[in-house]
């Protein structure tokens, strides 16, 4: 989608003195890629080590060291580039960015400028008002740096190098994006897509996506303004609240007749503002040029082929094709394949179930229930074998929908077969008409002038069923005992 | 017993195996030796201990019959390849104290085959110099002289140490490096012979690097049929370096002494500099004549582009250097001096660390990969190369075999001669030399006499790409005319 031709769309523009304003926001995204080792060196990549631990020769620069590439890093970028429904570049080429910082041990990083792995692709974004196409520029792989730490020593810096050389993949939207909703929605949609291929773990606390937000801000219909650029934003909150006052910021400063500098800028989460790091006359002369150690990366079309044969269904793909095959709401669908692994969990119990009872069930008591404890349906302590009978039991009538709540807080906490559960507890619903009609019989005479109230207002019934609901232990057929006391009140 | 260092290599080799003397016997021949020549400065460090333990190892392998095809056999190594737990310095302030814990992949491969290591070699800083004046250990003296002269003169650069120590009989051979011209140059300023194969067929994992689309290791020897013995045991493809090329290494050793009968050997025109003393003239004529004597063909043949390749190479090497050099931080390893913040330590190691040459190379690199200028220098300088390559694969396609040019403008200069000289002066000794890493060809350098004043003249052979068996051929049938060269000992 070109940015001239998205029409702006009067509910996402901001009001300001002068009259309504237009957000143009373009995303660098940096993820780090999901592999055992780096992109230029056997170390492990895995988070979590002891300072130092995972740093090879290469990637503490020793003299003399020399990149090797990673196939199975390689191998990701494309697998992403696929997911993003781009081109993918059959020749691609590594170049030196180079600057000094201390995290750096080359002195350069080995990133790719301008012949990247993955050229022009998409993202498609469910937004409230439709689906919102967002354009993908590029993306390309590069190494990551290693981290400086500045509160171990008074006077000195300490440097930890296991993240010197980690891939990471930079994905660069287009500057298609008009809302810090659709910043969320995009980021949301990118981490999905990447947990689905697993080429990324999309785990932002723990660095693995981090986002570089172009902003600028014109009058619908202008051409662009100049935009500002805040670095290394870490969730998707700030990620929202950054553009948000930046938009603000930038169309104050228009407003008072000033003009806007090229710069990139900082966000401060606890101030809730963004703040100048450096303006465009600092900005490094990276020295871009072709890394001499690497030769160029071509690749095999057969190879792409078959890393495309083997990928996984998609988030929008599925989505539709849960929308076609179990009949569930596009919203509903949407939800469910926010995480592949809930996707994967809805269809266990969905295959020969009536889908819409299963998303139902799911929507509102799992994902709840998962919720509260602040847990992922990895952690779901009831299986889909467990959901599905639950789900059965409700549907061929054993229990009632409030039993199965029950029950499923049982097999929750507890534990264990389901159907056993009904048995030994004694949730069985009560279908014995003669059971029922008791029990209906013992609430009308123990209340007689409500019985007669009821006669003349027979709304009143409800009283009733809730009377004999509880005396049968909630396991009486609602839908019984709603026709029984209707009938005996005679209010039929 | 004879002087052992009298031997050649392959002499050696075969000593060893008929078990006229040890291992051991040879390398304290080579350790005395050594301490005789301090003065010549060739060498940075020694490791005797070092070279005894392995020369007893080889005794050993020897006695076992298990010898590897240098068993035995001291070789001296250019400082700028990283040898485990040995000074490693590329010859520079900024690596002081410097020693890995892990062994270059050239060497790996010789001691693999049973070499024995002396000592760490002299050379320009960072391989950058032609004269081996820029290292911090100061310069090399070159064996040679001129008759009658006491004047100390340079071995050329910058694998200085390498060629001085083979000339001078302090190693039976040595490895070197080649950027733009450091093995040719300096063989051809002490008499001995070099070869810088095709890029990519040693290794470059553990060369500290200076410019890496051109540099490649190769063996300076003290004559043709040893510098094909040394590169066989250099060469290997290697996982660790990408650049590295999976082919067979030939049996090099077996293309010394066959006949060049048929042979296309082109002569470039552009390589007559105007102003090229008679000397160097009369040189490569006689190089023409025994090549043709020999039944080879001689044919005229033109590489317009060469004029444009030192300024290219200039461009290039400095630029890929800039680069590579910026890991010497002070921050992990090496000299570092202290500063107020990280940047001003950074500028203190960095002032005090690299000599004055390193500086302008970094400088001139910095400056050419800066924005604004990348497209006018460095880019514009890639498709140079590309040209270069393009004259050379013309010339190849048309069914020349090799090519024979002076391997250097004049013979060896005095020590200080050039040091207020415009650097430039001192660039264009690299001017017969620098097209052939340009085009990532392999070039042998070969002595072909001396001139009136008694020092050796080189001339070089440049080949096919992995054709490095036709320049041994070429180059011994050179060598069979005249002869080899060594010089006078005075120190």
């Amino acid at each position: 989608m070109n940015m001239a031709v998205r029409t702006p769309d009067p509910k996402k523009l901001i009001k300001g003195a002068t009259g309504d304003w237009e957000v143009i926001i373009g995303l660098e995204v940096h993820a780090q890629v999901t592999s055992n080792a780096k992109l230029f060196s056997g170390a492990s990549a895995v988070f979590g080590a002891e300072p130092n631990m995972h740093v090879s020769l290469v990637d503490a620069a020793m003299p003399g060291m020399l990149p090797v590439i990673n196939e199975e890093c390689v191998a990701q970028a494309i697998r992403t580039g696929l997911g993003l429904k781009a081109a993918i570049n059959l020749y691609s080429v590594f170049d030196r960015k180079n600057y000094f910082y201390p995290d750096l041990p080359q002195g350069y990083q080995i990133s790719q400028y301008k012949q990247p792995i993955v050229g022009e692709g998409k993202v498609l974004l469910d937004m409230p008002e439709g689906v919102v196409e967002i354009g993908i520029e590029r993306l390309h792989l590069e190494q990551d740096a290693g981290k400086s730490i500045h509160d171990q020593h008074p006077t000195m810096s300490f440097v930890d190098l296991n993240r010197s050389g980690v891939a990471l993949m930079e994905i660069v939207s287009k500057p298609d994006l008009r809302s810090s909703e659709e910043v969320k929605a995009y980021l949301a949609k990118l981490r999905t897509i990447l947990r689905y291929l697993g080429t990324c773990d999309g785990n932002m606390e723990e660095g693995s996506m981090r986002a570089d937000i172009n902003v600028s801000v014109r009058k619908p219909g202008e051409p662009l303004g100049t935009r500002c650029e805040i670095k290394n934003v870490n969730s998707m909150r700030f990620a929202a609240q950054a553009v948000e006052f930046e938009a603000r910021r930038q169309i104050g400063i228009l407003e008072d007749g000033g003009k806007i500098d090229q710069e990139t800028r900082l966000y401060d989460p606890g101030k809730g503002e963004t703040r100048s790091m450096r303006s465009k006359e600092e900005a490094h002369d990276y020295r871009y040029f072709p890394d001499p150690d690497l030769l160029p990366l071509e690749l095999d079309p057969a190879w792409v082929e078959s890393l495309k044969a083997h990928l996984p269904e998609l988030p929008d793909e599925k989505k539709a094709r849960f929308v076609a095959d179990y009949g569930i709401t596009p919203y509903d669908a949407m939800v469910l394949t926010l995480e592949r692994a809930s996707a994967d969990y809805y269809e266990q119990v969905a295959k020969n179930r009536d889908g819409k009872a299963v998303a139902n069930f799911m929507l509102n008591e799992l994902f709840g229930r998962l919720n509260k404890d602040g847990k992922g349906i990895e952690a779901s302590p009831v299986s889909p074998d467990q959901l599905g009978a639950i789900v059965d039991l409700i549907g061929d009538g054993t229990i009632s929908g409030k039993i199965a709540k029950d029950l499923f807080e049982i097999v929750y906490t507890e534990g264990g077969d389901p159907k056993n559960l009904v048995e030994e507890r004694g949730l069985k619903q009560v279908t014995d008409t003669g059971a029922i009609e008791r029990a209906v019989d013992e609430v009308i005479a123990a209340n007689p002038d409500k019985a007669e109230q009821a006669k003349a207002k027979p709304t009143l019934s409800g009283w009733f069923v809730g009377q004999v609901m509880k005396a049968t232990g909630g396991k009486a057929n609602p839908q019984a005992v709603n026709d029984l006391v209707k009938r005996k009140l005679g209010i039929e | 017993m004879t002087d052992l260092t009298a031997l050649t290599l392959a002499e050696a080799r075969d000593a060893l195996k008929a078990k006229s003397f040890t291992a051991v016997e040879l390398t304290d021949a080579y350790l005395a030796a050594m301490e005789r020549a301090r003065v010549l400065n060739a060498y940075v460090t020694e490791t005797p201990e070092k070279a005894r333990d392995m020369a007893r190892a080889s005794d050993a392998r020897l006695a076992a019959g298990k010898a590897g095809p240098l068993e035995g056999l001291p070789l001296g190594i250019k400082d700028l390849y990283a040898t485990e737990g040995v000074h490693t310095q590329a010859c520079s302030h900024i690596l002081d104290g410097f020693k890995p814990t892990y062994e270059s992949t050239v060497s790996a491969n010789l001691w693999a085959d049973g070499a024995v290591m002396l000592g760490k070699l002299n050379m320009d800083e960072f391989a950058m110099g032609s004269s081996n004046e820029t290292s911090h250990y100061g310069s090399v003296v070159n064996p040679w002289r001129r008759n009658g002269s006491d004047v100390n003169l340079v071995p050329g650069g910058s694998s200085g140490g390498s060629a001085a120590a083979v000339a001078a009989r302090l190693c039976l051979g040595a490895t070197a490096t080649d950027t733009g011209g450091s093995i040719r140059q300096p063989a051809a300023f002490t008499g001995t012979t070099g070869i810088k194969p095709t890029y990519g067929r040693c290794s470059r994992w553990g060369l500290v690097a200076f410019a890496s689309s051109l540099d490649q290791a190769g063996p300076i020897a003290r004559d043709v049929r040893d510098a094909a013995i040394l590169l066989k045991s250099m060469a290997s493809v290697d996982p660790k370096d990408t650049t590295s090329v999976d082919l067979p290494v030939p049996d090099y050793e077996a293309a010394v002494g066959k006949s060049v009968k048929g042979f296309r050997i082109g002569i470039p025109k552009e390589y007559r500099l105007d102003g090229m003393p008679a000397e160097m003239d009369a040189l490569w004529k006689k190089g023409i004549e025994i090549l043709r004597d020999a039944g080879a063909e001689i044919v005229d043949i033109s590489l317009p582009h060469t004029k444009y390749a030192l300024p290219a190479y200039y461009i290039v090497a400095p630029a890929e250097a800039s680069s590579n050099l910026a890991r010497y931080d002070g921050v992990r390893y090496g000299l570092r001096v202290p500063g107020s913040d990280i940047v001003d330590m950074y500028e203190n190691t960095r002032a005090a660390g690299f000599g004055a040459e390193v500086k302008r190379r970094i400088l001139i690199g910095t400056y050419v990969l800066s924005a604004g200028y990348y497209d006018a220098y460095y880019l514009r300088a890639q498709k140079v190369r590309t040209l270069i390559k393009r004259d050379f694969e013309t010339v190849y396609a048309a069914g020349v075999d090799a090519i024979l040019t002076p391997a250097t403008p004049s013979a060896a200069f005095g020590i200080g001669e050039k040091a207020d000289a415009d650097p430039v002066e001192m660039y264009l000794n690299d001017v017969f030399t620098v097209t052939v890493n340009m085009a990532g060809l392999p070039g042998l350098a070969v002595p072909a006499g001396l001139n009136a004043e008694g020092l050796p003249l080189g001339l070089q052979l440049i080949g096919r790409p992995f054709d490095e068996e036709t320049l041994f051929t070429l180059g011994a049938a050179i060598e069979r005319a005249v002869g080899t060269f060594a010089p006078t000992q005075w120190w």
